[in-house]
């Protein structure tokens, strides 16, 4: 008994050393200033190295975001649980009514939405607006379906059921995705319509696009729609797809640079391009932004929040491309510094 | 006869020690009346919530068969049909092995392994060795064990990167080849009904195995040794001795553990697909009532209602869970009362 009792006693006292030192690497700084965020998982990758970068720099603020996907961070913004919040579908004006503090929506980078997929023996393929918005219906189930087979000549497509992955989580990559497939298809926005978590006719449900892509990876014959940068980042196959004018657009930073140059921003900030115009534009790309509140109680953490954001749009812009986000045109970073002076502080 | 007056033993307790039994019995009686209080008040807060919805849906919500938060229509038939499957079908996989394991731990199977292998080293009895097999039996015990300790997350993130490839080739095969046969009928895609079982078997076999060893260690060794006496073999005592009068004991570990089954959730959630769907097929995606609650619960937010309809399917899998124990004791009750005089 004196035995399990030392080494109980031991496991607790090196249980409190590592709280400890973990600790201390935390809060170097006591007086930092606290900033936490929470929100889409879409942007999550850039943000984290943002802030980390950030924080690494400058001693007396600490950041932390949770990427909990757009729904939770559109609703945490509402409850006042969190500093600022991060959505890809923006909020709407029914939401915007309910904070009392008003807010500001910032966007911060964009990003594509592709459609990636792990088949063996298939390094292209080629999907048409049909082919795609089929396959989310349920009505193609079969890899060789003749759809799919049509636009793919020269590619074996095995006789394969399908394996659709869709998001479990309230998602902006989800209303993002379903804004699209709703402009191309009519019945996919009678039958499923837009939504930040719509009710799939297709599919086995994963969380957060880190799941999507885990679960991507994990299964042969599946398919699935992520944020680029994830694909990207796990070499996941990326499907081409077809755009507004019929061309096979593989995706990339530029095809979906090209595809956002066309939008204009109204003075909320907020724009979508449900289906973007342009021979070299990638389908579905959006915007993603970080909500802040118009007051904060505290003028400390109100500058502490624009500085970051200030960073953000020159330092951090420099980064997203690497992660696989697309830079910000000079002429929207612009128009989104000089939107951080409706915030202020109490 | 010398009565010692003033031992310990016979003397009157003072009052001090009235006093400090006085304080221990008001101190368990209110902690066990506290733990009432609070669990009567987690089953009222729970209905209260979910009365709107109760009302508004009434038992079309038990049967219904979507669940479309934008359209706002709820149905929890394949959540009710996916709990109670993957449970039963994690029990069935885990009693099987959690079983096995408590007897491999308790009748000396280990010792005699491991004396077989000292001497296949040439080391033969000693009394230092002498302790090695109760040891090992503990070590191996407290190992099985330790798998309660493991959070769920990580099995969840196991069954991802471990048994979902593992399970692919031999379900596919399966399916390919006994297509016909109704458990088989869907291709495996990865996340369903099997995955999720099975990584939730792996989860309850603590409890079963621990409990089964408590209980069959228990068995009094008279039993054991009049059924040898009598000529029996070493098998035919485990299967017809042994475990018939630990079954009662060995049923409670089954029953505690499928509570802990049908309330998991986060490898749940991870490995089942959340899928919708009523399907006998094992490789078929589904969807549980506890999955359901952790995917949609950080969603609902302010909204009466939503929370409403998830307060609701949290009442069902509580009514579920105190059936299954209620059931549970029911059996035991019944299995153990002819075994009685055996004790």
């Amino acid at each position: 008994m004196p035995n399990t009792l030392s080494i109980l006693g031991s496991y607790v006292a090196l249980a409190a050393m590592m709280v400890a030192t973990v600790g201390c690497s935390g809060g170097s700084n006591p007086d930092a200033v606290k900033l936490q965020g929470a929100g889409a998982s879409f942007p999550a990758l850039l943000y984290g190295a943002w802030f980390k970068s950030y924080s690494n720099e400058h001693d007396d603020v600490q950041i932390d975001y949770q990427s909990v996907g757009s729904g939770s961070g559109v609703s945490s913004v509402i409850d006042g649980t969190v500093d600022f919040g991060a959505s890809d579908s923006a909020m709407s004006e029914e939401e915007m009514a309910k904070v009392e503090r008003g807010v500001q929506l910032l966007p911060m980078t964009a990003g594509a939405i592709v459609i990636a997929y792990n088949l063996e023996g298939v390094d292209e393929l080629k999907l048409s607006r049909e082919a795609y918005a089929g396959i989310f219906l349920k009505e193609i189930t079969k890899w060789n379906d003749p759809k799919i087979a049509a636009t793919n000549e020269g590619v074996e497509l095995p006789d394969q059921d399908i394996n659709v992955i869709v998001r479990s989580d309230s998602s902006g990559t989800t209303y993002v995705f379903t804004k699209h497939l709703a402009a191309i298809s009519e019945k996919f926005n009678s039958d499923v319509g837009v939504n930040k978590a719509p009710n799939w006719p297709v599919g086995t449900k994963s969380k957060g696009n880190e799941g999507v892509t885990t679960s991507l990876n994990q299964t042969p014959g599946s398919l699935g729609y992520v944020e680029y940068g994830f694909a990207e980042k796990t070499g996941l196959s990326m499907a081409s797809l077809e755009n507004k004018s019929g061309k096979f657009i593989k995706p990339t930073i530029e095809s979906a640079q090209a595809a956002l140059s066309a939008v204009e921003f109204p003075p909320s900030l907020i724009a979508f391009l449900p289906d973007p115009e342009g021979e070299d534009s990638w389908p579905i790309v959006t915007y993603t932004w970080i909500i802040a509140y118009k007051t904060y109680d505290d003028p400390k953490k109100m500058e502490a929040f624009k500085e970051m954001i200030k960073y953000c749009l020159t330092t951090g812009q420099e980064s997203s491309e690497e992660l696989g986000y697309i830079p910000l045109p000079e002429t929207v970073t612009s128009k989104v510094t000089a939107a951080l002076d409706n915030i202020t502080a109490k | 006869m010398d009565h010692p007056t003033r031992s310990p033993i016979s003397r009157p307790p003072t009052a001090v020690e009235r006093g400090i039994d006085r304080v221990f019995r008001f101190a368990c009686s209110s902690f066990a009346w506290l733990t009432i209080i609070v669990m009567a008040y987690i089953v009222f807060e729970i209905s209260w919530k979910a009365s709107p919805a109760v009302q508004e849906y009434g038992t079309d919500f038990l049967t219904g068969r979507t669940w479309d938060p934008n359209t706002s229509e709820y149905g929890i038939l394949p959540e009710i049909w996916g709990t109670l499957y993957s449970s039963l079908l994690a029990l069935f996989i885990g009693s099987f092995f959690g079983i096995a394991v408590a007897v491999f731990l308790s009748e000396g199977y280990l010792g005699n392994f491991v004396f077989q292998i000292l001497r296949l080293f040439g080391i033969q009895f000693h009394r230092f060795w002498g302790k090695l097999p109760t040891w090992s039996e503990g070590a191996l015990k407290n190992l099985v064990e330790l798998l309660a300790a493991i959070p769920s997350v990580v099995y969840g993130l196991w069954g991802i990167f471990v048994v979902m490839p593992m399970l692919r080739e031999p379900c596919n095969w399966l399916h390919e080849n006994m297509g016909w046969f109704p458990l088989f009928s869907t291709r495996y895609q990865g996340p369903g009904m099997i995955t999720a079982s099975f990584v939730l078997a792996i989860m309850i076999l603590p409890t079963i195995s621990a409990i089964s060893r408590d209980a069959l260690v228990a068995v009094p060794p008279k039993l054991r040794e009049a059924s040898y006496g009598l000529g029996a073999t070493r098998w035919e005592t485990i299967l017809s001795v042994v475990l018939p009068t630990a079954s009662g004991g060995i049923f409670g570990g089954i029953v505690l553990a499928f509570g802990r089954a049908l309330g998991e959730t986060m490898a749940l959630a991870m490995l089942v697909g959340n899928m919708n769907t009523v399907d006998v097929s094992i490789f078929s995606p589904a969807n549980t009532l506890a999955a359901l609650l952790a995917n949609n619960f950080s969603e609902a937010g302010s909204d009466e209602m939503k929370v409403g309809v998830l307060m609701y399917a949290g009442m069902v899998l509580m009514a579920i869970t105190l059936v299954v124990n209620i059931l549970g004791a029911l059996i035991l009750q019944r299995a153990t009362s002819g075994l009685k005089g055996m004790r």
